[in-house]
């Protein structure tokens, strides 16, 4: 047997032959598709579109009148606000369910299951939930009324200065699970031996976390945090099951902007000079750091 | 040998004719009980020529439709025959030869004739080419009361907006919500296109919409426009349902006073069991100035290259415009009929005051045939924004005049 594969076992020409065959698909479909696809949103951004592409170029008109539209203003504001708290508190909950679960208790599995359940639900389903849960006639007002505390004042969604955080309240409770398990995954990656060096030398739990645990789960820590900041930029169906955007327009975000102008507007140029900006941001919040990973040292 | 080839023939269309005998999909947004009752109108009148109408219904507004709609024709996925608001809306579909020509079978029909108010067919006209079938007259000049409401405060109902205003607080203290107000930019921006024809009049409305004149958008008939906005908007404060059918409800039940919105809130009405000027009652152009305007429904057929399905489309465009079926149609969706020569003895009495304004000539062409859905989308982002916030109405109308100065 062993002595046949070996005798049929290909060069390592044909090898390397095979591997890149087979990813002509995929290599492909990233030039044409993704990096096609973008430069032609890019080039038609300067363009007069409406319903149909048109090249018919405008300079930065389109950027211009983006620039001066407020709804753009805010959608960009709130995804700010989204992606700030969005990013910290599903980190800081994420490793402190994790660090609780990773002390051994009882019934971890059926924690860790509860924690993770939300993160199996769409965000169309998110939103239609969190819209009940936080309707003030239905959800957590009402039930906290009907235990006597008449007063008890909480309705973001029809609040235009806070509707943002009743959506970001929403987005924790559906990813957290999922940086928690990921977090969990690190957590017992860490050699044993670890925590035993650090109880002889008496240094306390937390203290022994902080300082030698979280700096060893560097790389799980990228993950996750690739992982969240691609879940901001893209958030969409959870304000559209939600809020549509609303009251108003208070609960925008750009994703919603270029889709709406895209296709209701029926205004291409303007929906994909939003598109390119958003594409902006993230280039810039990506080449610094990939510099700083990548480029400054290299690791062997 | 001649006769045995043609009998192939014909059996050979008739093979085909089983096969998909004439199945079109029809897509339209109509959802709610009232519409989905006058749509089925439609499909009964369309199956009895002997094809199938498949319904394709999307759920949610125009807003929601539109797009799909027209991403499945540009994606060379097209549905047989769909509703639009006709207007500029389906403009670019049409240049670009995604949409099937009905001209010859309007000469055949004589729609020219028949449509009335000819502008209905005007809107279906792209360069002396007509694209799409009107099927019915939509206003939006309406204001719904609810006598229930206004019996429990003992005030008459009132007739007009003003006499509505200074019953308004009365209203509130007794609990009840004055103006019912769905929170979609488009409703928003419906109620306050009928404030304009009230308030400011036909004549500054042209100005603005028609020649986009910003200044006279910035002018003091507007001015009062947004004055009267803001005072919509504080009636409106407690309104917290978000669809239009919703909003209805409220003013069916008493727990609104009265809701700005379109004939179609009718079908509602009518769907509830309640009575026009016993249950409710319906003031056009909020009782200040008498005018319609002629938007509504049509529907457009996309080009298919198939023989069979351009047969079935043309029996569909010809069903939807006759008599009868316009009839049946426009008495379930409480609209008007596109044309002029049929019997309307069973309209009740606010389709009736309806009809009288049509023939008195008090019509204007709709926002939707003069203003790009890109320009509505930034009026409809402005109202949102204006109803849900304290924004004053000097600083909505300076913008408002902003968005109509750019507007092509």
């Amino acid at each position: 047997m062993s002595s046949s594969t070996k005798a049929r076992r290909p060069s390592s020409l044909f090898r390397n032959l095979s591997a890149k065959l087979a990813s002509i698909p995929m290599v492909l479909t990233a030039l044409v598709v993704f990096v096609g696809g973008t430069a032609w949103t890019v080039v038609y951004s300067f363009t007069s579109s409406k319903l149909l592409p048109k090249a018919n170029f405008v300079g930065l008109d389109q950027y211009e009148r983006l620039w001066s539209t407020r709804r753009w203003l805010i959608s960009i504001e709130n995804l700010a606000v989204y992606g700030f708290f969005s990013m910290i508190f599903t980190l800081v909950i994420g490793f402190t369910l994790a660090a609780l679960l990773d002390r051994k208790i009882r019934g971890e599995d059926v924690f860790r299951t509860i924690f993770l359940y939300p993160f199996a639900l769409s965000f169309v389903v998110t939103g239609l939930a969190w819209q009940w849960i936080l309707n003030p006639d239905l959800g957590v007002q009402s039930v906290v009324r009907g235990m006597g505390w008449e007063s008890f004042t909480f309705n973001p969604l029809n609040d235009p200065d806070i509707v943002i955080y009743g959506i970001l309240i929403a987005g924790l409770w559906q990813g957290t699970g999922l940086i928690m398990c990921i977090m969990l995954a690190g957590l017992r990656g860490i050699d044993q031996e670890i925590w035993k060096a650090a109880r002889v030398d008496g240094i306390g739990t937390v203290k022994t976390y902080v300082r030698i645990i979280i700096p060893m789960m560097r790389p799980v820590f990228i993950t996750a945090l690739v992982l969240i900041a691609s879940g901001i930029i893209k958030i969409y169906d959870l304000v559209v099951a939600q809020t549509n955007g609303g009251p108003g327009i208070s609960s925008e975000v750009p994703a919603k902007y270029v889709i709406n102008y895209m296709f209701r507007a029926q205004n291409l140029g303007q929906g994909f000079a939003a598109s390119t900006m958003m594409l902006l941001s993230v280039v810039i919040i990506l080449i610094p750091w990939a510099y700083l990973e990548f480029g400054g040292k290299k690791r062997g | 040998m001649k006769t045995f080839s043609k009998l192939l023939g014909s059996a050979a269309l008739l093979g085909a004719s089983v096969a998909h005998a004439g199945e079109l999909e029809v897509t339209h947004w109509w959802t709610s009980g009232g519409e989905a009752a006058a749509v089925s109108e439609f499909a009964k009148a369309f199956d009895a020529t002997g094809n199938t109408w498949v319904d394709g219904a999307i759920a949610g507004s125009g807003g929601t439709a539109r797009p799909i709609i027209i991403s499945r024709i540009l994606g060379g996925d097209p549905m047989g025959a769909t509703q639009l608001n006709h207007g500029r809306q389906a403009e670019e579909l049409i240049e670009a030869g995604l949409m099937t020509d009905l001209t010859e079978l309007a000469e055949a029909e004589g729609w020219t004739d028949l449509v009335n108010p000819p502008a209905l067919l005007d809107a279906c006209t792209y360069e002396g080419r007509i694209y799409c079938v009107p099927v019915n007259i939509h206003s939006w000049q309406w204001i719904w009361l609810s006598h229930d409401a206004f019996a429990q405060i003992d005030t008459p109902v009132p007739s007009n907006w003003n006499e509505f205003a200074a019953a308004a607080p009365k209203l509130e203290e007794a609990g009840i919500v004055p103006l019912a107000m769905g929170q979609q930019g488009w409703q928003q921006n419906g109620a306050f296109g009928v404030m304009t024809i009230a308030i400011a009049g036909l004549d500054a409305w042209r100005k603005v919409v028609v020649d986009k004149d910003a200044d006279a958008a910035r002018g003091p008939e507007y001015a009062a426009v947004f004055e009267a906005a803001v005072d919509a908007r504080n009636f409106a404060s407690n309104s917290n349902v978000q669809d239009w059918n919703l909003a209805t409800n409220m003013v069916i039940t008493g727990k609104a006073g009265a809701q700005i919105m379109g004939d179609w809130a009718q079908g509602e009405f009518q769907m509830a069991g309640q009575v026009a000027g016993e249950d409710y009652t319906c003031l056009p152009g909020l009782g200040v100035n008498e005018i319609l305007d002629t938007g509504g429904d049509a529907f457009y057929f996309p080009v298919i290259d198939d023989e069979e399905t351009k047969k079935a489309q043309m029996a569909l465009a010809s069903t939807l415009i006759s008599p009868e079926v316009q009839v049946a149609f426009n008495l379930k969706k409480g609209s008007l009929p596109v044309r002029g020569d049929v019997d309307l003895s069973a309209a009740n009495d606010c389709m009736q005051k309806g009809l009288d304004i049509l023939d008195a000539g008090g019509i204007m062409p709709s926002g939707d045939m003069n203003l790009t859905a890109d320009t509505q989308t930034q009026i409809e982002d402005l109202m949102a924004e204006f109803w849900t916030s304290d924004m004053s109405a000097t600083d909505a109308q300076e913008r408002y005049a902003d968005i109509i100065a750019s507007a092509d």
